[in-house]
């Protein structure tokens, strides 16, 4: 009898123990982001009241003289992340339906974890190959003054977020049911109008997530872009400011961090620079977390 | 009996197809005539749904499928090498097993193949509309909220909506791939009423989801086995005496 009891027991205390594990993890990841984002804002914050907001707003960034203007920066980011994204999506799209819908079957096997290695490179060695081979390209190509420019930097970053996209978008594509296919081919359209008029917008809301992951991927980003852009804090507003250098929030960050008296008001700055950085993401995620949901439900075909 | 001299609309003329070792299809040869329900029938694995898929050319997108004879519409060769597919399958509309409404409102599933095939007349696609869902027995449940996502339709709805949606291209033949396996019984007789009415406009071939409805729906009927067709005739013929002791023993449920 005894025997027959003890297995049970020691199966709830095991199952027990492990849920315990389980959670303490689970909540333990949330509990790591909490307290980043309180660090961030403790660091941070004090920018906000040590810096007038009319110095903030500014356009000069020379935090050795206490200007701290950061639109220049946060323009910086936004022109290169989104010249990335439309030079990516295109690119992205296309070789995710290729792989998807087009490639036989030896071809996607080959693909696959091409694409996938990919975005196993490290940034460093892409931005080297960017002052080396992009820049010079772009210098000549365009006849700029100089390679180092916003466009260069957003060729790199749409580079690297490729194969985010592209994998994201795959997926996507692959969860659309075969009977969509058969369905809008057995209404006499072509292999191609199936493509873009069925199986692309029944994927519509995984391809905005491969988007918008892509988007992180490139805003976030810091190493090849802070070796390719040039790093002059500029403010891009004219046309031709794409083909000038500009300066990102990430490469700031990276650049200035090091040299920076700890707690003195250009090392909140930066921290500052944080919290807008990740203010920019969160409302980019939240964005397109609204257009799928507002979509879904209008379920609007195109 | 049905009129003296049928018209062919269909013809397999010793059809055999594979993919893979084993052929799906074995010889078949098999007349379908135009404006009558004909129903391929028969169990699992039988080729019925093969040959179905084959009238509009869906299994062309099979790995190493090979087809031997002639598949003719009106006397034309299907598969002939310059033949359009496309042109093809606007003839020849097709509706799935499970309803499949596409993303998108009512209208745009119904106006969906026309617009496809160009067609952007805003007076003539809404003609369509109401023709289309008048015919699939739907439209007297949907015409207040036409721009409804198509998804909000009950199961039934939306199988009609998919047929509706196949009557939109004014095709000459409609096949319907188990129709109705996902409905329940009142939406069932509402699409089979809706083919009774149909069959004057249209050729229709199904693969029907039971013996029952083979039987209720048939003007002719062709029984498939192991990717053989065992035999056809008109269908109260068939399913009151059947010519095969196969035939006997499938309809009368010694097998299944």
């Amino acid at each position: 009898m005894e025997f027959a009891k003890a297995p049970g027991l020691t199966k709830r205390w095991g199952e027990f123990a492990i849920e315990t594990i389980i959670r303490v993890l689970g909540l333990s990841s949330i509990g790591f982001v909490v307290m980043i984002f309180l660090f961030l804002l403790r660091e941070g914050l004090p920018t906000f009241w040590e810096i007038p907001l009319n110095n903030l707003l500014g356009t000069r960034w020379y935090p050795t003289f206490d200007y701290f203007g950061a639109v220049p920066l946060v323009l910086g980011s936004v022109l290169v992340t989104l010249l990335a994204i439309v030079i990516a999506l295109p690119l992205g799209l296309a070789t995710a339906v290729f792989v998807r819908e087009i490639a036989p079957p030896w071809a996607r096997e080959i693909l696959k974890p091409v694409i996938e290695v990919l975005a196993g490179i490290p940034s460093v060695v892409l931005g080297f190959f960017g002052m080396t081979l992009v820049a010079p390209l772009v210098r000549e190509v365009l006849g700029a003054p100089t390679g180092l420019t916003a466009f260069t930097g957003a060729l790199l970053l749409a580079y690297m977020a490729l194969p985010t996209m592209i994998s994201v978008a795959e997926d996507a594509l692959d969860t659309v049911p075969k009977s969509y296919r058969d369905a809008g081919l057995s209404m006499g359209a072509t292999q191609w109008q199936t493509i873009w008029r069925v199986v692309v917008p029944a994927a519509r809301s995984g391809v905005v997530t491969a988007v918008m992951l892509g988007m992180g991927r490139a805003i976030g980003e810091t190493m090849a872009v802070m070796m390719v852009t040039g790093n002059a804090a500029r403010l891009p507003l004219s046309l031709d400011s794409l083909f000038r250098p500009v300066r990102t929030m990430t490469a700031t960050i990276a650049a200035e961090m090091g040299e920076v008296a700890q707690g003195s008001t250009h090392y909140h700055a930066l921290f500052g620079l944080g919290i807008i950085l990740f203010a920019l993401t969160f409302v980019i995620n939240l964005a397109a977390a609204a257009t799928i949901f507002k979509k879904r439900r209008r379920g609007g075909l195109r | 009996m049905t009129q003296p001299s049928p018209t062919v609309k269909v013809r397999f003329d010793q059809v055999t197809y594979s993919y893979g070792a084993a052929p799906a299809l074995q010889n078949i040869t098999l007349d379908v005539y135009a404006n009558t329900i004909t129903v391929f029938f028969g169990p699992a694995g039988s080729g019925k749904t093969t040959a179905l898929r084959l009238i509009n050319r869906l299994n062309d997108l099979a790995e190493g499928a090979r087809l031997s004879g002639r598949l003719l519409l009106d006397g034309q060769d299907i598969y002939a090498r310059n033949a359009d597919v496309s042109a093809l399958r606007r003839r020849v509309g097709m509706v799935f097993a499970l309803p499949l409404p596409l993303p998108g409102t009512i209208r745009e599933n119904v106006t969906y193949g026309p617009r496809l095939a160009g067609l952007r007349d805003h007076a003539r696609l809404a003609e369509l509309t109401e023709r289309s869902l008048i015919q699939a027995a739907l439209w007297n449940e949907v015409k207040d909220r036409l721009d409804d996502p198509a998804t909000a339709l009950s199961g039934g709805q939306q199988q009609r909506l998919c047929i509706a949606r196949s009557l939109a291209l004014e095709p000459e033949v409609l096949l319907l791939d188990e129709p109705t396996s996902g409905l329940d019984p009142i939406s069932t007789a509402r699409v089979e009423e809706s083919l009774f009415q149909l069959k004057s406009h249209y050729t229709i071939i199904i693969v029907p989801h039971s013996i029952q409805q083979a039987a209720r729906v048939a003007d002719w009927a062709a029984f498939f086995l192991k990717g053989e067709m065992i035999e056809c005739q008109e269908g109260t013929a068939l399913f009151t005496t059947p010519h095969d002791q196969r035939t006997e023993d499938y309809i009368t449920g010694r097998f299944g």
